[in-house]
C-alpha cells in the first residue's frame, strides 16, 4: 500500500480547485506553447529541405557560397560533364531553380518559384501526383503546381493556363502536399523551360545533382569530385540537407525565435507553477507544522510538496498533448505544419516533469523554515 | 527497571534579546514517569508552553540537561529531535490539527506513516487506536463532519497510535464542553495507568485535576508548587483550584 504522502498530495491539490484549475492551465499554456514552437521548428526544420529529400541524389554539386536548395547563385553547367566522368557517378544532372512571375488570366501577377530537372533523368520531379503525369511535363509550356496553390494561380485544375515571363503556360499535372515554407508557390517544369522561365542562360545551372552507381563508396566520389569541381562545393545529400537547415533556421534567425518562444512558454510555466504550489504551501503550512511536530522528516514533506508538482505535471501534460494531437492534425495540410516526434513527446515530458518538480524548490525552502512549535500557538 | 520516560535537568530558557528578553524558564528539573498523569497548571506567560516546547524537544533550552527515553535531546539538531519526536513522543494539540482533507482514520495513520509504517498493519494500528477512544464507527468521516470533542479524541488517537513512551497534551480540554472534557481525561488517565505511558498535560483548566497522580503549578519560569498523591485527594484540590 501507498504511503500517505500521495494521498496527502492530491488532496492539497483537490482541497482548492480554483487554484489547480489556474495551475493547470499554466501548466498546459506553457507546454502548449513549447510544443508548438518546437513543433514548428521541427516541421520548419522538415521543409525547407523538402527537395532534397525528395531528389534521389546521392550527392550534390552546388555553388560556392551557396546556403541553401533555394540559392541564386550559379555555376557551370560544365561541371555536369566533369562530374560524369567521376568514376563511380552513375549520372549527374543540372537542375535550376529560381523565382518567376506567374500571371493570371485575369492580369493579375503572383511570385512563383521555378524547379525545373532533366525529366528523362527522374533525379527532381513532382511527387504526390493527384492527377495528371510527369511524362506531361516535356510537352512545351506544361507545368505542374500543387492543388493547394489553385486561388493564388487562378487555376482550376488541369489545362488551366497562364504566362510565366510572357511565356503560354497550361497545368498538366496536379500534385497534392508540396508546399513552400515562402508560401511562394513551387512551379515544376522541364529542364529547357526552366532556363526559360527564369531567364538563365543554357551555361549556368543552380546545382548539379549526382546519383552513384551501385556499390561505389561515397567518401572516395565526393573526394574525387572535389578534387574535379574547382570553387563549387561537393555535399553529401546529408551535408546539403544540414546546410540549408541551419541556413534558414539560424541564418534567417527563424529557429532563434522558435527557441525564444520556446523558452518563455517555460518560464511562464515554471512560474505560474511555483507561484500556485507555494500559495498552496503557505495554506497548509499549519499541517505542515503538525507534521514536523509529530516527528516527520524534512523529507516526508517534500514528498508531500514532489508528489503535487508531479500531478500538476502528469494532468497538464496529458491536456497538453491532448490539444497538441489536434493542432498538429489541423497544420497537418498548411504551408508549415507542427510537427511533433516521439523524440519530442518524451524531451516535452520531461521538461514538464523538470519544470513542475523545479518549481516545487520555493515551496520547499517555505517549509525548509518551518517551526514546529507553531502549533501550540493556538 | 527505569520507568523515568524525560528527565530535565536544570532547564532554562531566555527569549527574546536586550531589553526585551525574557527568562521564560529558570532553572527547572522534571522527571516524567510512565504510569503517571502529570499536570502542568499555572497562569498564562508562566512559562508552561515553553517548558511543554522543550520537554517536546521542539525548542532547544538556552541551558540544560534534557534526555528523552536516555537519548539525549540536548544538543541535537533539528532532524535528530524530529526523529526522538517521532519515536517516543506522542501531542495531543489544543485546536486537535487534524488534517481537513483527511479522514479520521487516515489522520490517525499519518502517525504511523511519517514512522514508515504503511500498509494494512497500519490501517488496522489506526482502527484498533479509534476503537480506543471510541470513534471506531466514525473511521471513514472527514473531521469537519466530527465535533470537537470527537476531533480531539482522534487526535489523542493519532497520538496513541505509534505506542509512544510519552503523551504531552497542550490545553487538551480547554474548547470542550465538560463531558467531552471528562472523557477526554479519561483516555489520557488510562492511557497513563493501564498502557504504562508518561502522560503531561500542559491545562489551565480546574476541572482536569482529579485525573492526576501529580500536578506542577509553574509561575514566572520557577515551579512554586509540586503534589503527588490519589484523585480523591486532588479532588478536594481541584475544587480549591477552581475558586481561586
Amino acid at each position: 500500500m501507498m504511503s500517505l504522502t500521495f494521498t496527502l498530495a492530491t488532496r492539497n491539490l483537490f482541497h482548492d480547485r480554483l487554484r489547480l484549475v489556474a495551475t493547470l492551465v499554466g501548466v498546459v499554456f506553457s507546454i502548449v506553447l513549447v510544443m508548438i514552437q518546437m513543433g514548428l521548428f521541427l516541421g520548419f526544420g522538415r521543409i525547407v529541405t523538402t527537395m532534397i529529400d525528395h531528389a534521389s541524389a546521392d550527392v550534390w554539386i552546388v555553388p560556392k557560397g551557396a546556403k541553401c536548395f533555394e540559392d541564386p547563385s550559379l555555376l557551370d553547367v560544365k561541371l555536369q560533364d566533369k562530374a560524369a566522368s567521376v568514376e563511380g557517378v552513375a549520372s549527374a544532372v543540372p537542375l535550376i531553380v529560381g523565382f518567376s512571375d506567374w500571371r493570371l488570366d485575369n492580369g493579375e501577377m503572383t511570385p512563383v518559384f521555378i524547379v525545373g530537372a532533366d525529366l528523362r533523368d527522374h533525379m527532381l520531379q513532382p511527387w504526390s501526383l493527384v492527377e495528371g503525369h510527369v511524362d506531361a511535363l516535356s510537352q512545351r509550356g506544361a507545368v505542374a503546381i500543387d492543388r493547394s496553390y489553385f486561388d493564388r494561380l487562378g487555376a482550376a485544375g488541369i489545362g488551366s493556363t497562364a504566362e510565366i515571363r510572357g511565356r503560354r503556360v497550361k497545368v498538366v499535372a496536379l500534385t497534392d502536399g508540396i508546399r513552400s515554407f515562402t508560401t511562394t508557390p513551387y512551379i515544376f517544369v522541364d529542364l529547357k523551360s526552366a532556363r526559360l522561365y527564369t531567364g538563365m542562360s543554357a551555361q549556368r545551372a543552380s546545382s548539379i545533382a549526382v546519383r552513384l552507381k551501385p556499390g561505389a563508396n561515397r567518401e572516395n566520389v565526393i573526394r574525387a569530385l572535389r578534387a574535379q569541381v574547382g570553387d563549387a562545393k561537393v555535399l553529401s545529400s546529408a551535408e546539403f540537407r544540414s546546410r540549408s537547415r541551419s541556413f534558414w533556421l539560424f541564418g534567417t534567425g527563424a529557429g532563434a525565435a522558435l527557441f525564444a518562444g520556446a523558452l518563455l512558454g517555460v518560464i511562464v510555466g515554471t512560474v505560474i507553477v511555483a507561484q500556485t504550489l507555494y500559495s498552496s504551501t503557505k495554506d497548509h503550512l499549519s499541517e505542515f507544522a503538525t507534521l514536523r511536530a509529530m516527528g516527520s522528516s524534512n523529507r516526508y514533506i517534500y514528498n508531500v510538496i514532489i508528489y503535487q508538482a508531479l500531478l500538476n505535471a502528469v494532468a497538464g501534460y496529458v491536456v497538453a498533448g491532448a490539444i497538441g494531437a489536434v493542432v498538429v492534425r489541423l497544420t497537418a495540410t498548411s504551408a508549415l505544419p507542427i510537427v511533433i516526434t516521439p523524440w519530442l513527446v518524451v524531451a516535452l515530458f520531461v521538461l514538464t516533469v523538470t519544470m513542475c518538480v523545479a518549481s516545487g524548490l520555493g515551496a520547499i525552502i517555505r517549509v525548509i523554515r518551518i517551526d514546529p512549535a507553531t502549533v501550540f500557538m493556538r | 527497571m527505569n520507568d523515568a520516560v524525560i528527565e530535565a535537568e536544570e532547564i532554562r530558557k531566555t527569549l527574546g534579546r536586550g531589553a526585551g528578553e525574557v527568562q521564560a524558564v529558570r532553572g527547572i528539573d522534571l522527571t516524567l514517569r510512565r504510569g503517571e498523569l502529570t499536570l502542568l497548571m499555572g497562569p498564562s506567560g508562566s512559562g508552561k508552553t515553553t517548558l511543554l516546547l522543550i520537554l517536546g524537544c521542539m525548542l532547544a533550552p538556552s541551558s540544560g540537561r534534557l534526555a528523552v527515553c536516555g537519548t539525549p535531546a540536548s544538543g541535537a539538531d533539528k532532524e535528530q529531535l524530529a526523529k526522538i519526536r517521532r519515536e517516543h513522543i506522542g501531542f495531543v494539540f489544543q485546536s486537535y490539527h487534524l488534517f481537513p482533507t483527511l479522514t479520521a482514520s487516515q489522520n490517525v495513520q499519518l502517525a504511523l506513516d511519517i514512522r514508515g509504517e504503511h500498509g494494512r498493519e497500519a490501517a488496522k494500528k489506526a482502527c484498533d487506536a479509534l476503537e480506543l477512544v471510541g470513534l471506531e464507527k466514525k473511521a471513514s468521516v472527514l473531521p469537519a463532519e466530527l465535533s470537537g470533542g470527537e476531533q480531539q479524541r482522534v487526535a489523542i488517537g493519532r497520538a496513541f497510535v505509534a505506542s509512544p513512551s510519552v503523551i504531552l497534551a497542550d490545553e487538551p480540554t480547554a474548547a470542550l464542553d465538560s463531558a467531552n472534557g471528562r472523557t477526554i481525561m479519561r483516555i489520557l488517565a488510562d492511557a497513563a495507568r493501564e498502557r504504562q505511558r508518561a502522560v503531561l498535560v500542559v491545562t489551565h483548566d480546574p476541572r482536569v485535576v482529579p485525573f492526576a497522580d501529580r500536578i506542577i503549578e509553574i509561575e514566572d519560569g520557577l515551579f512554586v508548587r509540586e503534589e503527588a498523591g490519589t484523585s480523591e485527594h486532588f479532588r478536594s484540590w481541584g475544587r480549591a483550584a477552581s475558586l481561586s
